[in-house]
Order: C-alpha cells, then structure tokens, then sequence
C-alpha cells in the first residue's frame, strides 16, 4: 500500500521532499487527482499530496492579482472571482469528463501542467498569467521566483519553466496569478458544415480581425454536424457592434447562427473539455500546429490512423481520437508532426500504453540534454514525478 | 566615480588577444571582426552611460552560422562573451569587460517570412521593434511590446531582457508575444525552440530563455505573434490634486472592468519639464492620468464615457476628452516627450521598480519622502495600470559625487518597491545597474536556482558573466 503524505503547510511539505530525498523514495506529486493519468505512469513509493495546503492568500480584484496555496480547489478560485466579476482569462480545461476521473481540480496542478482552453488564442495561457510562484526543490529547499505585479524582469523567469514541468522540477506551493475582467455579455457566431480547410480559413480572417475573437473552434460531427465557432465577449455595446462586423467579414461562408445564453456557455465548456471524445474507449492525442497546417494534418491522421479530429485555437489546437491500439497509433501521428512542425501529447490512453510509447514528443538530442541536466539540478535524487515527462 | 563594480579583466585572456583576433578574423573574414582600439571604443557602452569599457574585440556575423562560429571560437579560448543588440539597455546589459568580445546582432537584419493568416512573422533579431510592426501594417497588423525605444532597440535585446512598453496591461510583454526561435548555445550548437505553434512540448526553455539577460545562449532568429491593428484607439486626460486619489482612481478603472490598452502616470515635476518643452498645453496639477481605450468610435465613446463617470466621481481637477485623432495627439505629445524633456533639463536616472497597482499611493509619498531626504529631485512617469513605475531621479553629472547620490536615492527607493510587494524592474532589466540590489529581492536559494539554469546552459559561465547576479553570488561559478 502506498502512503500518502498530506502536509499542510510549506516548510512541512519541504520536510516531506527532504526525507524522501534522504531515503530515495519517490513521490508522486498530487492535487486533487484528476489529472494523474497525463503523462508516463510514474513508479513512486508514497504520495505528496498538496490537498490540504490549500486557501486563497491574497486577492485584490483592483489589482488584478490573485495568490494562492496550490491544493486550493478550482472550484474555490473560480467562485472568489466570480464575485467580484473577474476570471481567470485563460480559461483551463477541467480533465474529468475525457479522462474519467473523480476529484476536485486544484490551482497548482493547472499551473504544473500548464492547462488553457479556448481563450488561448486571446488572452494567453495559463504561463502567461502566471505572475509568481513558490516552490520547493527536489532536496526540499523552499524557493520562490517572480512575484505578484503584472511585469517583472528581475531576474530568470523560472515560473516558466516550472509551468508545464509536471512537478518533475519542483513542487509547486503557492502561485500568484494575472485575473482579467469577466466580460458583461458573450456571443458566438456559428457557421454549418464547413470542412477543416474552409473552417481554419473562416477562423484566421476572424482571428485576423480587429474584433477581438476570444474563441475559435471547429467541431467536426456530434448531433448537429460540423459547426465552426467565433466567440466575442466584451461590454454589451461591444458585443453588439463586434457580432455586426464579424457576420459581414465572414459573408460568403453561409449562413451565419448567433448562439448565446445558456447553450452558448455548454458549447464552449465542451470545446474547453473535449467532451465529444469523452466517455469512450479510444486513445486521445493533443497536437500543437501552426494553424493553417491543421486540416491537411488532420487529414493525413484520418487516413493513416482513423483518427476523428476537432480544432480549438484556430487550428493551433487539434485534439486527435484514435482507435485503440498497442502503440495508439504513434508513428503516424509523430509523422505527421515531424513534416509540419508542431508537436503531439498523447493525453489519455491505457497505462500500458503511455509506459510503451513516449506521451510528450521526443525533443532534439541536445534539448533532451538541457531538460535532463535542469531536472538533475532541480530534483538531484530525482524524487519528483520521476519519469512522468522523460524516461 | 562608479559605485557598481565589474570584474578584473582575466591576463590569459587579454595575453592571448592575437591568437583570439587571428581565429576570429579566419572563421568570419575581416569585415565581420573589429578589434583596433579606436572602433571597439563604440561599443563600450549601451544606454547605461555611465559605465564604459571598451571590448577586446566586436564581431559582427552575417549569419546564424556565423554567431555560433564566434561562440565556438569564444568557447574554446575561455573568453568573455558580451551579447548585444543594438545597445539601448538602460541597465547595463550589453556593458563589456577589457577582456571580452562582444558578439552583436546588428547585421542579422532581415524579415525571413510574414504570416499574418497564421499570426506570426520570422524574423532575424538584429531588425529593431519598430520594423516588425512596419513589416505587417500594410495587412493590418502589428507587433504589440512597444518599448519607449522601439525605433533604435533590437528584437535580440527585447528578447534578452523580456521588454515591455506602454501597452502590456492588454497585450502583455515580450514573453506573451514570442513563439519561438534559433538560439545558438556557447558552444555553438545552433537550437530550434518554439515555433509557429501555441505550447512547448516538455519543458518550457523558451519561457526561460526569454529574459535570461544574454546569459544562456544568443538568440537569432524570433517567431513572434503579430495582432490585428484594433479599428481605433484615443485616450482621456484626468488630472488630480493629490497621487493617492489618482491611484484610487486606476483601481477603480480597473475594477470596473474596463480593460484600458494603456494608463499613464505623470506628476507635477513632470508635467511642468514636459509642457514646456512640448506645448501639449497640460493642466498644472498634482496627478495626471492617460487612459486610452481601444476599439471603434462608438465602442471608445462607451468606454471613456464609463472612465470618465468613475474618475467624476473622485473629483478631479480637470477631464479633457478626445474627440479626434489631433486632439488624441495632443494629449500624448507631451508624454511622449517625458524622457527628452526631462534629459533637457537635467541628468536623470531613470528607475524601473514595479509595484502592486493597490500600493502606487503609498509608494509615491515615500518616494517623495525620500527624495527629500536624499535632497535629490524626483518626477515620476510611468505605466500606473501595471505598477511599473519609472521614477526619475535629478542629479548633475558634472557634480562630483552627484551620481552617487542618485545611485544611493535610486537604491532605497527600488528597495521600497520590494518592500511594497514589488520588484527592482519591470522592464529594463537587472543589468549591471540592479545587479547588487538582488539580494533585497531574492535570497541565496532563490538565486542558486536561477544560477543553476545557467549552470546548464553555459557551464563555464562564460555569457555576460558579471550581470545579475551580485558578484560576491556568481564568484565560484566565473572562476573568480
């Protein structure tokens, strides 16, 4: 049986890394669970889990910052600033429904695996608003890097690259975090039965436009068939005038569906989601393009791997669904990725299969040295999520 | 007459500066090497002048393959390696040392691919800020860090030092805006990070990369994200009597939910240097604010009409609404012309301390406070809806001792900013010039770490090696 740690402050969960170090014993770094089954199954012999390091420490809605212990539940974060008409801009996608796990999201598991949704294409990622963290290292040193003020060159920014580390750099103990307005009203404009190629081109003239586009997304079957998505938020008169010069940029492309209220906040909550593939059997790849070269890649997986495909960020987001199989088709996918550029994640699949085939895509040999000599600087023991990015 | 200190120029380099020269010149060819006394004398400062050095020499390479050929070279003989754009760091960043060659961008000058249904633009990194924007306007689109130097400073140095501008409270700063780049490491292997996609694939080196000050590796090539042009933007001008109520007043902008694409701050000193020299004709008051607003007329006219009730509400001295581009024009004149007008009148050495937006009031009175202590003027202008302040301090340099007194007034006033939940810089960059302030900001744990990333990347500690860290830090590390 393994045992779980749940310390419930900082110097205590240091005490937690530091003994593991002494005793080599791997930890599995943990929030609320939900995401755990993202990246190489991890061998460890006990838990640090961060769930009772939790509460929000510092909010000041006038200045746009929020800080918060790491085991603080989403839930918490997202009601704190609903109150005061704020958001967190980058809008993360909760993983429950397409991996099927139970447990309540935290904030420091977003920010260690740098989780966004659709307004990406926007107002950045969860990297970008990252202002500051805390962190303990993998010999238990308590450090902290940035801050809580919107520029901050002081310094390297390691918020960074701890963002998106997966905790196999440090463990993340508090964060400090860019909140932005919650838009008064939101619209999407819809357009029907477009084609990959026609929706991406649909989506860059609106991405192109000066109407601020806070979504693009092209869903490719479901109940209603294909639908390309174009979302405005913004004060009512904004919306209002933005959705007139959108419909008339996009004339030509068919009809034009306004969506609003509560339909409109289910639709983009499943983009966020990628609820189409929950619930199924399949093996899930998240494929990062440059836009325009999304429908002939997604074209390309269809062939060679069945692959069902739907299109967030403009193009620059594809979510792949694949039947299931020994290696969840790899290859192909690695193929089609080395002729574009870009990379691929292999984001849900059995255990076996993400201990068989390389989940994050295999870097250049001189990027791997560079992320193998941070994570030997960082986590000496290589106590931390061993294993769970690179082998 | 300096107070910061740089290191003792290493003899086995400086006794091998021939043979370094010689292999130089061989690898690049002559023109691209420049090592006679009287031309690296150009080099021996940026935009921090107050600190000079000439290099032992300057190359100057065409191409990428031509900067990683200078590293190797660098590498081998063990010498210094100064990155450099075109030399506008206000902090110190491109400053040699006698014994190293600084290795520039300058002729790495070219747009290699233009994007705009994709959103980015390849480019070298010796073109300037300014060129990337007029690289893309002609289709409707821009480049959004805008540092107040953006005609003259070089994408390899916004990069370096992760720049900002008057407009990151919407659109960010460097980091949020570049995608990727070719990045050649000390030892001249040349790297591709990023690219024309959103995310890293495993861990983010570009976010470290990005600011890392010249210390990890030299940037070539940058993938940047361009934006749509918004259809229109025009600014309103609030004067206060007082800072606090004009800091209430941000806040409460802010709060509202009005995201302004940029709100300035300018004191009475300020204004007073500025509106002589520029005529903008502003109001003698204590506080002045531009806030400007983005999107079409109608959506401006909302915006400011919302702005302008919330700064009613405070009761100012003054509002002053623009209702065309002239009169939009001429209430930036004058900010615009801040830093000249102030140079104009006086030396000045101008801060970059950041602080959270609630804490602007209390900063400024102590900053007053301590300009008076200090017997030193201090006007203030800044980026007030991101908290990156920008005091500038008055001092003569001709007066021995004055820049002195500056430095020590500049010290405790960014050790303030720190204390207020801030940071030493903003935008500008540790340089030399914030160097010895770090510990007030970090403790050793904090900088080992940072120190550790560097180990990585340049083990022998050969880039920039004197900058950010304290040298008192670093001194194991650089062999001194």
């Amino acid at each position: 049986m393994t045992i779980t740690h749940a310390p419930a402050g900082e110097a205590e969960i240091a005490d937690c890394v530091r003994e593991a170090a002494a005793a080599g014993t791997p930890l599995e770094i943990r929030g609320g669970g939900t995401r755990l089954a993202i990246g190489r199954p991890v061998q460890t012999g006990a838990t640090l889990s961060l769930a009772e390091h939790r509460g929000i420490t510092l909010y000041e809605p006038g200045a746009l910052t929020l800080v918060a212990k790491a085991g603080t539940p989403m839930a918490e974060i997202e009601a704190a600033l609903a109150a005061e008409g704020q958001q967190l801009a980058f809008e993360p996608m909760d993983h429950r429904p397409l991996l099927g796990s139970e447990g309540a999201p935290t904030i420091g598991a977003v920010v260690a695996c740098n989780i966004s949704g659709p307004r990406r294409v926007q107002a950045g990622a969860c990297r970008d608003s990252l202002l500051g963290l805390r962190f303990v290292d993998g010999a238990g040193t308590v450090m902290k890097n940035g801050g809580r003020v919107m520029k901050n060159v002081t310094g390297y920014d390691l918020c960074k690259l701890l963002c998106g580390a997966y905790g196999t750099l440090g463990v993340l103990t508090e964060v400090s975090l860019k909140v932005l307005p919650a838009p008064e009203r939101a619209l999407t404009l819809a357009l029907r039965g477009l084609g990959p190629a026609a929706a991406v081109e649909a989506m860059a003239a609106a991405l192109g436009s000066p109407y601020e586009v806070s979504g693009a997304a092209h869903l490719t079957d479901g109940a209603e068939g294909a639908m390309t998505l174009l979302r405005i938020e913004g004060f009512e008169s904004q919306v209002r005038h933005r959705a007139e010069r959108l419909c008339a940029l996009l004339a030509g492309r068919g009809a034009v569906e306004r969506i609003e209220g509560e339909r409109h906040g289910a639709l983009w909550r499943a983009v966020r989601d990628v609820e189409p593939f929950a619930g199924d059997a399949r093996a899930v790849w998240r494929l990062s393009l440059r836009p325009g070269d999304a429908p002939a890649v997604a074209a390309r997986l269809g062939d060679e791997a069945g692959a069902d495909c739907l299109f967030d960020w403009g193009g620059g987001l594809v979510w792949a669904a694949v039947p299931e199989a020994a290696d969840a088709h790899a290859p192909a996918l690695r193929a089609a990725v080395a002729a574009t550029g870009g990379h691929a994640t292999l984001v849900r699949a059995p255990a076996a299969v993400r201990a068989a085939v390389p989940v994050f895509q295999p870097e250049a040999a001189r990027l791997a040295d560079l992320s193998r000599a941070l994570r030997a600087r960082f986590d000496p023991a290589g106590v931390l999520n061993p294993g769970r990015m690179a082998a | 007459m300096s107070t910061i200190a740089m290191p003792e120029p290493k003899r086995a380099v400086l006794s091998r500066k021939d043979q370094i020269v010689a292999a130089l010149t061989e690898a690049l060819g002559a023109d691209c090497v420049i090592s006679a006394e009287a031309e690296t004398r150009a080099y021996e400062c940026d935009g921090l002048t107050a600190y000079r050095c000439p290099p032992m020499a300057v190359v100057l390479p065409y191409t990428t393959e031509g900067v990683a050929e200078a590293l190797k070279i660098c590498h081998r003989f063990e010498v210094p390696v100064i990155p450099r754009g075109a030399g506008t760091s206000l902090a110190g960043g491109a400053l040699p040392t006698a014994d190293s060659v600084v290795v520039g961008t300058a002729r790495l000058n070219r747009v290699l691919e233009s994007d705009t249904a994709n959103r980015v633009i390849r480019v070298e990194t010796g073109v300037t800020n300014l060129s990337v924007t007029g690289a893309v306007e002609d289709e409707g689109f821009f480049y959004a860090p805008d540092p107040s130097s953006q005609l003259a400073c070089a994408i390899a140095g916004n990069i370096a030092m992760n720049s900002g501008g008057a407009h990151c409270l919407k659109y960010g700063v460097t980091t949020n805006n570049l995608l990727g780049v070719r990045f050649v490491t000390i030892d001249g292997e040349i790297l591709e990070i990023g690219g024309a996609h959103m995310d890293a694939p495993g861990l983010d080196l570009l976010g470290v990369i990005c600011g890392s000050e010249g210390q990890l590796g030299i940037v070539t090539e940058a993938v940047l994200r361009i934006l749509p042009k918004p259809e229109g933007a025009r600014p309103v001008l609030i004067g206060f009597d007082a800072p606090e109520t004009a800091g209430t007043c941000v806040a409460n902008i802010i709060r509202s939910g009005i995201l302004p694409v940029a709100i300035e701050y300018m004191d009475r000193l300020c204004i007073r240097a500025t509106d002589e020299f520029s005529g903008a004709g502003y109001p003698d008051v204590e506080a002045l604010l531009i806030v400007e607003v983005e999107g079409s007329e109608a959506e401006i006219d909302d915006q400011l009409a919302r702005i302008v009730e919330i700064a009613r509400a405070l009761d100012p001295v003054e509002v002053r609404e623009s209702r065309s581009v002239e009169e939009a024009a001429l209430i930036w004149k004058g900010r615009k012309a801040a830093f000249g007008a102030m140079g104009r009148i006086n030396d000045y050495m101008c801060l970059d301390g950041t602080v959270p937006v609630s804490a602007l009031s209390s900063v400024l009175r102590e900053i007053g406070e301590l300009s008076a202590k200090h017997g030193l003027e201090c006007a203030n202008v800044f980026h007030a809806g991101d908290g990156n302040m920008h005091p500038l301090i008055l001092f003569d340099a001709n007066q021995p001792g004055d820049l002195e007194r500056a430095e020590a007034l500049g010290a405790e006033i960014l050790k303030l900013c720190v204390e207020a939940g801030g940071c030493l810089s903003g935008e500008h960059g540790v340089g030399i010039e914030k160097r010895d302030l770090m510990t007030t900001q970090y403790t050793g744990e904090d900088m080992e770490a940072q120190m550790a990333v560097k180990d990585c990347f340049d083990p022998g500690w050969l880039l920039n090696p004197a900058k950010v860290f304290p040298l008192h830090v670093s001194a194991g590390r650089r062999g001194a």
